[in-house]
């Protein structure tokens, strides 16, 4: 999840473009890590090849959706991701020849490390992985922040004309974050299925996936590293922890019946998130733990 | 049936099926045209007014042809003021904003709306099946016949297509009438070229758009009770669809351009109906997402929309 959500960052948080097709790029990461590794395919890759290639392909899909799109402007970019998630999903659900239509890829092989086998009933040694990788990318995200790179999406973001004449070139910074945000995307895919040990179904990678992504930034605080690993923690902890346990605890006294459908907080989840988003955007816009210079610009008048 | 017989079958469908989407599209194109948001929650809304059609029938229990007129006095008025309500909690204060500030709060809004949705397919009415199974579709009556006009013909005529056409038609002429001839309409034109400029000439420029999302809203309540009527089956997330295919339809034909919404709305509907018969009804959703990238990639002015260069 916080994967997901330092992928959107880049672009979100960095370069002020809106991408509502993330879902498509972590669906094209699991399904390729899947076609690499499942033995029912002629490459059965290791697990570190594997999740290697499948961020190049992640990057080259994000290179080829961005390089005709990525001059549109904001609002117009946005729904071409939003298309371009409807459209992989149906094509994954349509192929059926390669992808097996609605059953997902699956079983894949657990990934090993030093000859150390991680197996799906064992949550410890796949909280360190996947902490390992995050850490890795938050190094990588920060040092990218602070490059010339970084500057000059913030510089986009802030005011893409002024920086324009300012030298920096738009269109190729802006490409760079959107490939290099459908990596990510799509590592976190990777990830997300040698976990599962399946490549999920096409539904998996559906439209309310990329808005929880959104939700992460806007929550968090957009371009802000530390704002958006917030942003998960707190999204995927409500989603996860909260309404299991009250969904469980409300089922252990009797108070809902599953044929009622005002009563299971599942069916409230994403009213929940939708409505975070309206008084966000209403009340805090630059989210839970802004960066400063976010903050500065939303509220010019205080004193920082 | 015979390969033309086929062909004119599908373009009874198409017409249909392209009026209620060039309905929804004009909500969009208008909403577009006057504060350059892209009213994400506008199927949604277009769902709602569904399941407020459906709720009327059973509460009335609505059985014949001519209480649809119940229905297209009352539903309209429930979007249209839902609408405007949205825009004065939601968007409103966002005015000033970035431009992805509204669009953000759109999401969230069509969120919350689908949801509402859902719950209220929960309602304990012999309509929704006493709300069991409340995110299954839910059947919507028959009330607007489904014999054959022509006759023994293999083409379908019914009279649902005749009630669609003779709905959509007089509205979209009362519209442009609207837009073009009345102080409402040359004050909406003034504050879509420039809303500065339209304040000081004494506009109340948030009554206007106000209206705006009113008319529009009102639209998509007559296109869900029609559409309601021509499908006869609802289902909460129906919105999604029904506001992608509206929202390809008003790019395609000009975002901002009334007629444009309606000649793109057309094409969409028969592009589908002619996907559906001749490649693959599992592929027309790829196709429609297809002509909206690629209409965005190549010529995002529309068809009938004119160029504008972004002001600094």
């Amino acid at each position: 999840m916080a994967i997901l959500g330092l992928g959107l960052n880049i672009l979100t948080g960095f370069t002020g473009i809106l991408n509502l097709g993330v879902a498509a790029f972590m669906a094209v990461g699991a399904y390729s890590y899947a076609i690499l590794t499942c033995d029912i395919y002629p490459f059965q890759l290791g697990f570190w090849s594997a999740t290697g290639l499948t961020i190049l392909v992640g990057l080259t899909v994000g290179l080829l959706l961005g390089l005709p799109t990525i001059r549109l402007r904001g609002d117009y970019l946005a729904i071409v991701t939003l298309g371009f998630g409807e459209i992989v999903q149906d094509v994954l659900k349509n192929l059926d020849v390669i992808t097996k239509g609605t059953q997902g890829i699956n079983p894949l092989p657990a990934p090993t490390l030093l000859g150390y086998a991680f197996r799906g009933e064992q949550y410890r040694p796949w909280y360190f992985l996947f902490l390992g990788f995050l850490a890795l990318l938050v190094l990588l995200n920060r040092n990218l922040q602070r490059s010339r790179i970084g500057r000059a999406w913030i510089a986009i973001r802030e005011d893409e004309l002024a920086a324009s004449c300012m030298g920096v070139s738009t269109m190729k910074m802006k490409l760079v974050a959107f490939a290099l945000g459908a990596a990510q995307c799509s590592l976190a895919g990777a990830l997300w299925a040698s976990f599962l040990g399946s490549s999920g179904e096409p539904g998996n990678y559906d439209f309310q996936v990329s808005i929880m992504g959104v939700c992460i930034v806007i929550v968090g605080g957009m371009g802000n590293i530390a704002g958006v690993l917030l942003g998960a923690l707190v999204v995927a902890g409500f989603n996860s922890i909260v309404l299991e346990n009250l969904t469980s605890f409300l089922k252990a006294h009797q108070i809902i019946s599953s044929s009622n459908v005002f009563t299971v907080p599942g069916n409230w989840k994403y009213m929940l998130f939708g409505l975070a988003l309206i008084l966000m955007m209403r009340f805090k816009p630059e989210g839970l733990l802004p960066s400063r210079q976010v903050k500065a610009e939303l509220h010019p008048h205080e004193p920082a | 049936m015979s390969g033309w017989e086929v062909f004119l079958q599908q373009l009874i469908i198409g017409l249909s099926n392209g009026m209620i989407i060039a309905l929804i599209a004009l909500g969009y194109t208008m909403v577009y045209g006057i504060i350059e948001l892209i009213n994400f929650a506008h199927g949604d809304l277009f769902t709602l007014g569904c399941f407020c059609a459906l709720t009327l029938v059973g509460a009335l229990g609505l059985q014949h042809a001519p209480s649809v007129v119940v229905l297209l006095a009352i539903v309209p008025l429930f979007c249209g003021g839902l609408n405007w309500l949205v825009d004065r909690l939601a968007y409103r204060h966002l005015r000033q904003s970035t431009r992805l500030a509204p669009l953000v709060s759109a999401i969230g809004v069509s969120f919350v709306l689908m949801n509402i949705a859902l719950l209220w397919g929960g309602v304990p009415m012999d309509v929704f099946g006493m709300g069991k199974a409340a995110a299954a579709p839910k059947d919507f009556p028959v009330l607007v016949s489904n014999d054959n006009l022509l006759g023994d013909s293999a083409v379908q005529l019914t009279p649902k297509d005749l009630m669609v056409l003779s709905v959509t038609l007089p509205l979209m002429v009362a519209l442009t009438w609207f837009v073009k001839r009345t102080r409402a309409g040359k004050a909406m034109r003034a504050v879509a070229q420039d809303r500065v400029a339209a304040q000081l000439m004494g506009i109340n420029v948030d009554r206007v758009i106000g209206q705006t999302f009113s008319i529009g809203g009102a639209l998509a309540g007559v296109a869900s009770v029609v559409f309601a009527l021509y499908n006869n089956s609802i289902y909460f997330q129906m919105g999604y669809r029904a506001g992608m295919d509206a929202f390809t339809a008003a790019v395609l034909g000009g975002i901002g351009s009334l007629p444009g919404a309606v000649v793109g709305g057309l094409f969409i509907g028969f592009a589908r109906a002619f996907c559906d018969q001749y490649i693959a009804t599992r592929w027309t959703n790829v196709m429609v997402f297809a002509i909206l990238i690629l209409v965005l990639v190549f010529r995002p002015s529309g068809l009938l929309g004119a160029k504008h260069r972004e002001k600094v």
